[in-house]
């Protein structure tokens, strides 16, 4: 159960070195996308400005203020509240989020299935449990936003942000067909049967 | 009394922010009770995180979650109260449009067929108003809940036939919050619905998600199945955020309503752990603000 601070982006190494259980601290740059823009990017081909390589992607859409550009706010974006959504819906996208784009980790709240596993496997990443609802605290984590593209999206743009000291997060699902959320789907599915008939409902 | 439009939309959009931002006490005392029954490390520690953000978004004026959901108005009407509908529902529209535009709150809410956010939080039939009526003399109370979509969309109905029986109805919510798991963000409320239509019914388990903790239903035989319920919800061990522990549910709650002789429906609707809800309760004497 190691901690692990990275600095982004990283390299296929530092992916494949983390495992289930171990925590993890994301350093400097993080970027932001959600249902629309993976539809956008990958249904509808349209390509990005930003090179994802090596970087990490949370699964948002974050609450922003318009603001007057500045050092601060260099898009004219400030942070007001970012959070975590449900990973799940977004299971489709993550092979060629990680062959087309580069992408190493995910972070999301809720685990992702089989492909996003053997994805991580194939490639070299994993995927970092966030407390989901915990946005305020998360938003804590953000310094700023660098820069936007897919705009046009709005909230579900391509989000780049400035982050310091993201974390501790958990890594939920490695490279080595370690997945938490599986284990505990299967202890649960083995709680089932005594539970159901507690309650009169075998 | 007569409604005052000018105050309901102002009214509707104090709601919504302050329903973003600070959590029932219901909900923040069932924080308390899980973390002292909670045995699981990780639980413990994602318990600890969530209680830690309550205090954080008051500290720093922020919302809880990023998710401003899908913007809901109960309006409960009491007697000796004059108003006009449409204006009524004009007004709600228009506060709950302004505290979008107004506090730059994330607009959740799109066209299902385009896609297409128009950045206010509104749209066709949304914000969803439901507007009822009760006994209390010249009383108007208003109560917002943004339904945030991570547990929205665990929702399920089953049109069960009578000779499965209410065993199957147990099986039906237990099954179904094991499918779920983490996506629903734990420890949540699982709102039930037994009986009516396929549309009460839905809309029963809606209730049941949003009503606060500690509550009960008021058919004695829906108390039972909630009591039940929700204790087996916690022995499933699916925990916070579905890494595991007992604390997968604040409370099973269950709402029921008659049904047809043919039927045995039963619904389930999810509210997460973020269970953001507030009330204002209108009177001659003024307006007070409640979760």
């Amino acid at each position: 159960m190691a901690h692990h601070v990275l600095e982004m982006p990283m390299t296929e190494d530092q992916a494949r070195a983390l495992r289930v259980g171990d925590t993890v601290t994301l350093e400097r740059t993080l970027f932001g996308i959600r249902d629309a823009t993976l539809i956008h990017m990958f249904d509808k081909g349209r390509k990005t400005k930003f090179d994802l390589h090596g970087h990490a992607v949370i699964h948002t859409a974050p609450n922003v203020h318009r603001v007057p550009p500045s050092n601060e706010a260099p898009v004219g974006y400030a942070p007001f509240c970012i959070g975590t959504t449900t990973s799940m819906r977004m299971e489709r996208f993550t092979h060629d989020l990680m062959q087309r784009e580069g992408v190493r980790l995910i972070i999301g709240k809720g685990g992702m299935g089989p492909d996003t596993l053997a994805a991580f496997a194939e490639f070299g990443g994993a995927y970092l449990a966030i407390v989901g609802g915990a946005a305020a605290l998360e938003t804590t984590w953000i310094e700023q936003i660098v820069d936007v593209d897919l705009d046009d999206l709005h909230p579900e743009s391509l989000w780049k942000f400035q982050i310091k000291g993201f974390g501790p997060l958990l890594v939920g699902m490695d490279s080595h067909g370690g997945s938490l959320f599986a284990d505990i789907q299967k202890d649960v599915a083995s709680r089932r049967d005594a539970v159901l008939k507690s309650i009169g409902a075998a | 009394m007569q409604i005052d439009m000018h105050e309901v939309e102002e009214v509707c959009k104090t709601l919504y922010v302050q329903a973003l931002k600070v959590l029932p006490d219901d909900i923040k005392a069932g924080f308390k009770q899980l973390v002292r029954n909670e045995t699981n490390a990780t639980g413990r520690t994602i318990l600890d995180t969530m209680v830690e953000n309550i205090a954080v978004a008051e500290r720093t004026n922020n919302i809880l979650c990023q998710d401003t959901g899908i913007p809901i108005y109960n309006v409960l009407i009491g007697r000796g109260v004059e108003f006009d509908g449409t204006q009524l529902k004009a007004a709600i529209r228009k506060g709950c449009e302004r505290a979008t535009t107004e506090c730059s709150l994330r607009s959740s809410v799109v066209h299902p067929i385009t896609r297409k956010n128009n950045q206010t939080s509104s749209g066709i039939r949304v914000p969803i108003i439901h507007v009822d009526f009760d006994e209390r003399p010249e009383t108007v109370s208003i109560e917002m809940i943004p339904k945030g979509s991570g547990s929205e969309n665990g929702s399920f109905l089953k049109m069960l036939v009578p000779s499965d029986g209410i065993k199957a109805v147990k099986a039906f919510v237990i099954d179904r919050v094991i499918d779920l798991g983490g996506r629903v963000c734990p420890p949540t409320i699982v709102g039930v619905g037994i009986g009516g239509t396929s549309d009460l019914c839905m809309h029963l388990a809606k209730i049941a998600a949003t009503r606060p903790l500690g509550s009960k239903c008021p058919d004695e035989e829906g108390a039972k199945i909630e009591a039940e319920l929700s204790k087996a919800v916690n022995e499933l061990g699916i925990g916070p955020q579905g890494l595991g522990g007992r604390s997968t549910s604040f409370a099973v709650h269950v709402e029921v309503a008659a049904t047809h002789i043919t039927q045995n429906p039963v619904a389930v609707n999810i509210q997460c752990h973020s269970a953001r809800r507030a009330r204002a309760t209108i009177t001659p004497g003024g307006i007070t603000f409640s979760a």
